[in-house]
């Protein structure tokens, strides 16, 4: 239902705006092509994206997600101290953080949720201090190969369409190391 | 290093064959099944993107975000993100196919090699849907008291759009 408000409330924003500073024609022609828009944004990024996820599929079939989940445990051991001696939900944790990591979203929430309520047994309905690390872990992208966004920078005529990855790389890093010490900032002083 | 960033797209698919390979991974099979799952994502996207796209063309004919990245220029540019990306910072929290939409739009009309259109492509890249996802965790646990959760997350977002625009500034000074 969040959407429908959302979308409503665009629309109707829109319309009273150009109501207010006298946009009616603009707004009127513009109405009609944000339709042909989208459909020509997902014709023109679709090769890229089927191609990635092809990639992608050869990737999680190697078993490269399983390997980056071994390496990755140690870090994962001081992000959720509370849990460090659960095997089961560490190797859960490890395996949604590398899905995460190959941009395999449909494999990486399932996972997520699944590690979520096996850590919520521990406090029913309350969120504990990992429960909170491992959604901002998850709020935050640290996904290596944004293929999507590389899509339509591709639809919009880009000839180099991954050179943000640095750029993304760093913003990324950025952004979940402000998270990761907000939670545990947060852990430190909050009360309730 | 030049070389090594346009060569890197290539390198990482000759790479991942080579590896799966090694592997006994039936590679093509896998390229072709994988191929195909993104064709059902986009089958997914794409009416969300119809009813996203027209509302964000709506909202800029109207010059409504133009008015809301007016009134949010002064703050903006203090912490050094460009006010133009503002709808697309407005939706990313709640909707990714919003945000996708709203960066598809501002990628096209200032271009994806120019700074706003790059500042776009990286916000959306760093970033994630937050309240969205904490909406599907918190509701598949069980949990009512969500503590610290939103606003560590909403830092890590605001963080990552200050970020994105830095980025660009750093990697593409021009």
């Amino acid at each position: 239902m969040v959407m429908a408000f959302v979308w409503t409330g665009m629309v109707l924003i829109s319309v009273i705006c150009a109501l207010i500073t006298g946009n009616e024609e603009v707004l009127a022609a513009a109405t009609l092509q944000g339709a042909g828009a989208a459909v020509e944004l997902c014709i023109s990024m679709a090769g890229i994206l089927c191609l990635w996820m092809g990639v992608m599929e050869i990737m999680k079939r190697a078993g490269l997600a399983e390997k980056i989940a071994r390496l990755l445990q140690p870090i994962l051991k001081r992000l959720f101290p509370e849990f460090k001696k659960d095997k089961d939900v560490m190797s859960t944790i490890a395996a949604n953080v590398s899905a995460n990591l190959l941009g395999l979203g449909n494999a990486a929430t399932p996972l997520g949720l699944d590690a979520a309520r096996k850590m919520s047994r521990k406090t029913p309905g309350i969120a504990g201090d990992s429960l909170c690390m491992l959604v901002v872990c998850n709020t935050a992208s640290i996904q290596l190969i944004p293929s999507t966004v590389a899509g339509v920078r591709m639809a919009a005529g880009s000839q180099t369409p991954f050179d943000i990855l640095p750029a993304v790389w760093l913003a990324s890093t950025i952004s979940i190391s402000v998270g990761i010490c907000a939670a545990k900032l947060f852990a430190r002083f909050w009360r309730d | 290093m030049g070389l090594l960033f346009s060569m890197l797209v290539p390198l990482i698919i000759a790479g991942v064959a080579l590896y799966g390979v090694s592997h006994r991974v039936d590679v093509y099979d896998a390229l072709l099944q994988g191929a195909g799952g993104g064709l059902e994502i986009l089958l997914r996207i794409l009416p969300a993107l119809v009813g996203l796209l027209t509302a964000v063309y709506m909202l800029r004919a109207s010059g409504a975000l133009e008015l809301a990245a007016g009134a949010l220029a002064p703050i903006l540019n203090a912490i050094g993100i460009p006010p133009e990306t503002v709808g697309l910072m407005l939706v990313r929290p709640i909707s990714g196919s919003a945000a996708l939409g709203a960066g598809a739009e501002l990628i096209s009309t200032y271009g994806p090699d120019s700074y706003i259109g790059r500042c776009a492509a990286v916000m959306l890249g760093s970033t994630e849907t937050t309240f969205y996802t904490i909406a599907v965790y918190f509701g598949a646990a069980g949990i009512r008291k969500t503590r610290y959760a939103v606003p560590a997350a909403l830092c890590a977002d605001l963080a990552g759009f200050m970020a994105a625009a830095f980025a660009v500034r750093l990697f593409f000074p021009d």
